[in-house]
């Protein structure tokens, strides 16, 4: 693996251009644009204040720069550097900016989340959508790009407002059965939305694209419910993350469970294979600490660590959560699915350092991956059925149906600098790790 | 009895029997000896019985003893003796009888009480072996009482455990239902407050909105004065400052919002939401189609497997389902080709299903039988093939052994023979001699070879030279044939050509005369 020179950036804002030739970081007021495969620098900007979020808009042309404090937002075009753009929300606020799929629409959310502004870089037009639910995922648009559904909450009850994302009509506006809506998404082939409950309350609703109530699915009540949702590319499969511990998948023809995967403790399926990572570190002998050697060869300090294979049955560490506190650390808290629909990947918040892998085919457990240190974030390679994840150490692990491997990110100085996020780009087959 | 004459001195009638034995016991002769001993056995015998005897009868009171006597054997049912008058004396012959069946009687006597006593031996033991019986059933009855009532008693103790718990468990599901009751009263009362705070909130929203309006309008109204482009300027109310307008992403210019916009609008929806669903029900039925291939192509098999070919049918109930299953399976057949064409039809699928259901019920019950079948047939198999494989084993090894011998036998010559070749002989002439032998023979085998040799050679010479004198004359011969042919030629010539005188062309070349000769 060849590993490119480090650069800095600032409050994890680095992103890769959606066609893949770009790349921009953020440092402080600066955006600096950067040829993808060669990292010279193409394009400097300044903007008006620290920026705080950062997004390419869909087609690559154009780069916004949010900064909430002064709730600006800045645009920026590739093509035309000296083009300039400037959107200033005032007293109103700001608090959260991004882009329609289209690219040429800016949707930003006020304070207090009092209404939803669509600024048009085409037109004059500006669109207000009142009343935006705060919740954990309130906006979200389809994959091609069509349309965007939006929660909204007047008089103590949920309503989805269906837009077209062509001119922003409101092609539907419905009532929602859930008691809190907590998030919406949509499912990749863009005709069934699903919507789920706060987690007080267990329950998934789908909703068809105009407004029609297809089905409702509940697991139990009183305890906790959903802590997160995950469609499969193909639409089949959606899969349900809860509290309880357990992932419950869902089949897109009767919208009922077919299976729910749950992760014990005790780990006693023989099909499964454990792979726990084994640091090693190398042993020092007094004369090669000397300051010169410090400061140097950092490699004194870098561990090597390997998969090694447990054998079955296996005990994966929970860390019990405290009852006393909100949210607790505990249940499925992401789920991913790969890009051929063939494997899930979970992580069970009172295990942090497990990741769970699932054959989707077989519908059973294929993989635990054991950690050294909690794992802070993993992500799936777009083409392959390859997963990688980050423990916040100075490595970066893969794992294949054939196999694990770690690698070591090299790094200069002495501080091991985590990795707090990963993006497998596309086109690339490159995955950029930003610390 | 026999009280009625008691002579004087008479012996208690109580001791008779002892008397009557002793008598017995007197006039015993040597034979007897054995039947005197188990009488012994059976009673003892006062010594006193003598001198009583003595006591009973004397010579003066004869025939009141007659007369007792007869009493006492009338009572016993014998018959009595009679005194003789004529000398006062008994005669013996009755007295004899009278004896011999006193002793029968008295035999009879001994051997019922010799029974009797036996009888009564056996009674004793039995009885003895009925009270330790009786003895033991009665210890064991009190160990059962009292196991029963341990058991009892620990029966009793879980059935107080049963009870309470579950009294426990039903304090524990009043105690769920409380809580769960406590739970559903606290979410509505969080429901409403959250509900009361939300309005408050939304209501707080709406001033803080209409706030914000309101100074940006009154900014407005104030800047209106200003210059126009003054308005972007202020940061106060929300403006976008955008150097030029950019064109569509598409590339298509913007279109007014009409009722046909939306009218489109729907209209695409619906076509999505259609297309998906069109989409959904071709993989559906493609599923559903490739399902019902399998299910008739495994239904086709099954039916071959349960109608194999008719000679190897096995066993008579076997038979009948065989072939109500080969009826029923040309049945299918000719339902299947029904089938492919209704393919949709709810019908058919029932059909389907329903055939495929009777067909591997009849598999699975084939395949029982053909396995307690099986494990039937192995049992006897093993138990013949083990007798035919000892059989075909016997002879194996017989053969094997005869083998054996002789290969042995063949190996031991060899051994003999190697042994007598290389053993070397006692005398070392003896040795030399016979490799003389050896050689000589070898020798006169060279000799005689070679004598053929050079009789050969001898020969090869003398057709060789042979030849050569052959060839040699052979070619004077042809010489002197070929000078009387040129000569003959010549003559001929000489003869045919009408220039008679000329004869010196002919001569140098015959040959050439000829052919000129031929062609004039």
């Amino acid at each position: 693996m060849n590993f490119s020179e480090v650069f800095k950036q600032s409050n994890q804002l680095c992103k890769v251009s959606p066609d893949g030739k770009y790349l921009a970081t953020c440092v402080q007021y600066r955006l600096v644009v950067r040829d993808f495969n060669s990292l010279q620098i193409v394009h400097l900007y300044t903007c008006l204040d620290p920026v705080m979020h950062m997004e390419w808009s869909s087609d690559s042309l154009f780069i916004l720069c949010a900064m909430y404090k002064r709730g600006l937002v800045q645009v920026w075009s590739l093509e035309q550097p000296d083009w300039h753009c400037k959107i200033d929300e005032g007293s109103i606020g700001l608090v959260s900016s991004r882009w329609s799929p289209d690219g040429r629409h800016i949707l930003n959310t006020t304070e207090f989340n009092l209404r939803v502004t669509v600024w048009s870089l085409c037109t004059k037009a500006v669109s207000y959508i009142k009343y935006p639910k705060a919740c954990q995922k309130g906006v979200d648009f389809t994959a091609d790009g069509r349309y965007m559904a939006l929660a909204e909450r007047r008089e103590c009850k949920d309503y989805i407002s269906v837009f077209v994302c062509d001119d922003w009509h409101l092609l539907r506006h419905f009532e929602s059965e859930t008691q809190d809506l907590a998030g919406l998404e949509w499912s990749p082939n863009c005709c069934v939305l699903a919507v789920w409950d706060n987690c007080l309350e267990y329950k998934i609703l789908l909703y068809s694209l105009d407004g029609r109530l297809l089905s409702s699915y509940s697991a139990y009540e009183w305890s906790l419910g959903i802590k997160s949702v995950a469609w499969s590319p193909s639409s089949q499969f959606l899969a349900v993350g809860s509290y309880d511990e357990k992932v419950r998948i869902l089949n897109h023809i009767t919208w009922k469970k077919i299976t729910e995967f749950e992760h014990p403790a005790t780990i006693i399926n023989t099909k499964a294979v454990v792979f726990k990572e084994v640091e090693k570190r190398p042993v020092v002998g007094s004369e090669d600490l000397s300051i010169h050697q410090l400061t140097v060869d950092n490699s004194l300090f870098s561990t090597q660590s390997k998969y090694e294979i447990t054998q079955l049955p296996a005990q994966v560490p929970v860390i019990k959560p405290d009852p006393d506190r909100a949210n607790p650390k505990i249940g499925i808290s992401a789920l991913a699915f790969s890009a051929d629909n063939r494997f899930l990947a979970t992580k069970n918040d009172n295990m942090p350092q497990s990741l769970w892998v699932w054959d989707m085919q077989r519908l059973s457990l294929l993989a635990v991956l054991e950690q050294t240190a909690p794992v802070r974030c993993f992500v799936w390679d777009p083409r392959r059925p390859r997963l990688a994840l980050c423990t916040g150490n100075t490595k970066v692990y893969l794992w294949s149906p054939a196999g694990c491997v770690s690698v070591n990110v090299p790094v200069e100085g002495m501080d091991p600098v985590s990795p707090h996020s990963l993006f497998q780009d596309c086109p690339a087959y490159s995955l950029a790790v930003w610390c | 009895m026999g009280d009625w004459w008691t002579p004087t001195m008479m012996p208690d009638p109580s001791l008779d029997t002892k008397e009557l034995s002793s008598i017995s016991g007197i006039s015993m002769s040597p034979s007897r000896q054995n039947l005197h001993h188990s009488l012994h056995s059976t009673m003892a015998l006062p010594k006193t019985s003598y001198s009583v005897l003595s006591a009973f009868c004397t010579e003066e009171n004869i025939s009141q003893c007659i007369a007792y006597i007869n009493q006492e054997v009338c009572s016993l049912g014998l018959t009595g003796v009679s005194l003789e008058s004529k000398s006062g004396s008994l005669s013996a012959v009755p007295v004899l009888n009278l004896l011999y069946e006193v002793l029968q009687l008295q035999r009879r006597a001994q051997r019922a009480l010799h029974e009797l006593e036996t009888q009564q031996l056996k009674n004793g033991s039995d009885l003895e072996h009925l009270q330790h019986s009786n003895c033991r059933l009665k210890d064991q009855l009190e160990h059962t009482r009292r196991d029963n009532s341990g058991l009892h008693e620990g029966e009793r103790q879980l059935q107080l455990k049963i009870k309470t718990l579950q009294n426990w468990l039903k304090s524990e599901k009043e105690e769920v239902q409380k809580l769960q009751s406590i739970i559903s009263s606290r979410a509505t009362q969080y429901n409403h407050d959250t509900k009361r705070k939300e309005r408050e909130c939304t209501k707080l929203k709406e001033r803080l909105n209409q706030l914000l309006m309101d100074k940006r309008d009154k900014k407005l109204c104030e800047s209106f004065q200003m210059s126009y482009f003054c308005i972007l300027c202020l940061h106060l109310c929300s403006a976008i400052e955008i150097s030029n307008h950019v064109g569509r992403s598409d590339g298509k210019r913007g279109l007014w919002k009409t009722g046909k916009m939306e009218a489109r609008h729907e209209g695409e929806m619906y076509r999505a939401l259609l297309s998906d669903y069109e989409t959904r029900q071709r993989s559906l039925m493609m599923e559903n189609s490739e399902l019902k291939k399998v299910l008739q192509h495994m239904k086709k098999d099954m039916i071959t497997i349960l109608s194999p070919k008719k000679p190897c049918i096995k066993t008579e109930p076997a038979n009948d389902s065989l072939e109500q299953a080969v009826s029923e399976g040309e049945e299918e057949i000719g339902d299947s080709s029904r089938e492919t064409l209704e393919q949709s039809c709810e019908q058919a699928r029932e059909q389907l299903t329903n055939s495929i259901r009777l067909q591997w019920r009849k598999l699975k019950s084939h395949m029982e039988r053909l396995d307690s079948q099986a494990s039937l047939v192995a049992c006897q198999e093993r138990e013949g093939e083990e007798m035919m494989s000892r059989k075909e084993h016997e002879e194996e090894m017989q053969r094997m052994r005869m083998e054996l011998q002789q290969c042995k036998e063949f190996i031991h010559m060899q051994q003999q023979l190697l042994q007598q070749q290389l053993s070397s002989p006692c005398d070392e002439e003896t040795a030399a001699l016979l490799n003389d032998c050896y050689t000589l023979e070898e020798k006169e085998r060279l000799k005689e070879e070679w004598r053929l040799f050079n009789e050969q050679k001898r020969n090869f010479e003398q057709e060789r030279k042979n030849f050569t004198e052959a060839a040699i004359r052979l070619g004077h011969e042809r010489k002197a044939f070929e000078e009387d042919r040129a000569a003959w030629l010549k003559t001929q010539f000489l003869n045919m050509t009408p220039f008679v005188d000329r004869k010196r062309p002919a001569l140098s070349e015959p040959h050439s005369a000829l052919s000129v000769g031929e062609c004039p």
